[in-house]
């Protein structure tokens, strides 16, 4: 019988990542769809920023960042007596950097594709940002927010190497699914590798075809 | 009385324009901003609305102030009274025609408007769809039930029904008329479809690169002279033909092809697709062509 924590704590990290990530790209995306700032493309750069670098950098600066010998890590142990090296709430933290463009990306470009006349409207009918943007700019972005749960989900089930350095591998702390199958094979357990795998494997797999079903038109052939 | 004095520099096809315009608008008048794209038109309506400021100026509805450079005066678009119909009818499309209606309600303002707009722009109906199953004369009745819900002060219609045929086109024009006299709203309309514009306004401003050129009553403003015509309809020419000495020529107004006798002199100065006014003056029906320029 296999261990099921892994997979549990892989399923934790994802929905705990996917929540925090969606308050914090909401207001991310409404500003970089409508700032004229000169920050924007430092911001946009910052934000696309893991896509592209080895997520061993991205967890081999947190690791330094987070770490107690150093001022940032000390004052977060001492001030809220956080230790998120080699902790689920280092993991959390280093998944939603991680992640970040996922659901960026997806709420981003749903409002840049919404008509500027819409948010226009609203503000001469006398509706506030706030109301404009929970009542007609969300609700019209509700499949690019679907997208980007979706994608963030996944792709926080799909990580390694960021909690492989952040994390390392402690049962039931920061041994998710990924890093369980990293250590059966090296410990020549071929046969629960596989379980792990073959579970991995379906899930996101489902995931994925569930976001190109309902972005597609498949979707409004079939429920019309 | 409203008085608007904008100056704004713009950025038009070909490099800057300076918009210096100054007008004064009575209430309870339908008025037409009219001129070629890119005049400027849409930008007056943006400033008005507050969705623009100007660069300088002063924007003065029935006694209060909306924005004045002068003193740092500069009303925030919520506060301003304004209903607003957007050329492309900026409907939400997640919400049905009713709910469209209802989102425009002020704070604790009486439900009642929206059934009572429901009923006057004969959305009845239609109010359980959703916006964007409906078609383009629709939606431009929606939105200009919607632009009305919140009792505005200022009509603001942009190029409301340039993208509609000509037969919806001139039951809405019924419908916007309606509506101004029964809300006795001020009505401002950018437009540059003549027949329209003799329809609708009172009174027009004539923009032209960013400076009012005339304003007046449309005939004041379209017709060099005036005529003390019994009849007169605006159309555009679609045939010309030489029957012997005369020429006959043909005029599409509104949906019917109406067929003038010119003489040879007159002939010679219009040409297919030109843009006339055809006034039945006693007898004789007198064409002329419009100066639109």
């Amino acid at each position: 019988m296999i261990e099921w924590s892994p997979i549990i704590l892989s399923f934790k990290l994802a929905g705990i990542t996917t929540v925090l990530l969606l308050l914090v790209a909401i207001p991310l995306s409404y500003w970089l769809s409508y700032t004229k700032s000169y920050l924007k493309p430092v911001i946009e750069t910052l934000v696309s920023m893991p896509l592209v670098l080895p997520p061993t950098v991205i967890g081999f600066y947190l690791l330094i960042a987070f770490s107690p010998a150093n001022w940032f890590g000390e004052f977060l142990d001492k001030t809220f007596n956080l230790h998120l090296v080699f902790s689920f709430e280092g993991l959390i933290i280093a998944s939603v950097i991680y992640s970040l463009p996922f659901m960026v990306h997806p709420i981003q470009s749903g409002l840049n594709s919404i008509p500027v006349s819409y948010s226009e409207a609203s503000f001469v009918m006398g509706k506030s940002r706030m109301t404009t943007l929970f009542k007609v700019l969300i609700p019209n972005i509700r499949f690019s927010i679907l997208t980007g749960i979706v994608l963030t989900f996944a792709h926080t089930i799909g990580e390694f190497g960021v909690v492989l350095m952040i994390g390392g591998n402690i049962p039931d702390e920061t041994r998710v699914a990924s890093i369980a199958i990293y250590d059966e094979v090296e410990t020549l357990n071929y046969a629960t590798a596989n379980i792990y795998s073959i579970i991995l494997f379906s899930i996101t797999f489902i995931i994925l075809l569930t976001v190109y079903v309902t972005n597609g038109r498949y979707m409004k052939r079939i429920w019309k | 009385m409203i008085i608007l004095q904008l100056k704004k520099t713009l950025d038009a096809m070909d490099g800057k324009m300076e918009l210096d315009v100054s007008l004064h608008i009575k209430e309870n008048s339908l008025t037409t901003i009219f001129g070629e794209s890119g005049a400027g038109k849409t930008s007056i309506l943006r400033m008005i609305s507050g969705l623009m400021d100007p660069d300088s100026g002063r924007i003065e509805v029935n006694g209060r102030t909306w924005y004045n450079s002068a003193k740092g005066t500069n009303l925030r678009i919520q506060d301003r009274k304004i209903g607003y119909v957007f050329q492309d009818y900026a409907l939400f499309p997640n919400m049905t025609v009713r709910e469209n209606l209802s989102y425009a309600l002020k704070k604790k303002q009486d439900r009642g408007i929206v059934s009572e707009l429901l009923e006057i722009i004969e959305l009845d109906n239609l109010k359980n769809r959703k916006s964007g199953t409906l078609s383009g004369g629709q939606k431009q009745r929606v939105s200009l039930a919607r632009a009305l819900v919140g009792k505005p002060d200022i009509l603001l219609l942009d190029e409301p029904l340039s993208a509609l045929d000509e037969g919806i086109r001139s039951k809405l024009q019924d419908y916007i008329l309606r509506v101004h006299e029964k809300y006795r709203l001020t009505t401002i309309l950018v437009s540059h479809d003549l027949p329209e514009i003799f329809k609708l306004s009172d009174k027009i401003f004539l923009l032209k690169n960013g400076k009012i050129e005339r304003s007046g009553a449309p005939s004041e403003v379209f017709l060099s002279k005036n005529i003390s015509g019994k009849y007169r309809f605006t159309g555009t020419i679609i045939e010309k033909t030489r029957n012997d000495v005369i020429y006959v020529i043909g005029v599409l107004v509104g949906n019917n092809l109406i067929k003038v006798i010119a003489t040879e002199d007159e002939a010679n100065t219009l040409k297919i697709g030109d843009k006339v006014m055809v006034v039945s003056k006693a007898f004789n029906p007198l064409i002329m062509k419009l100066n639109n320029s």
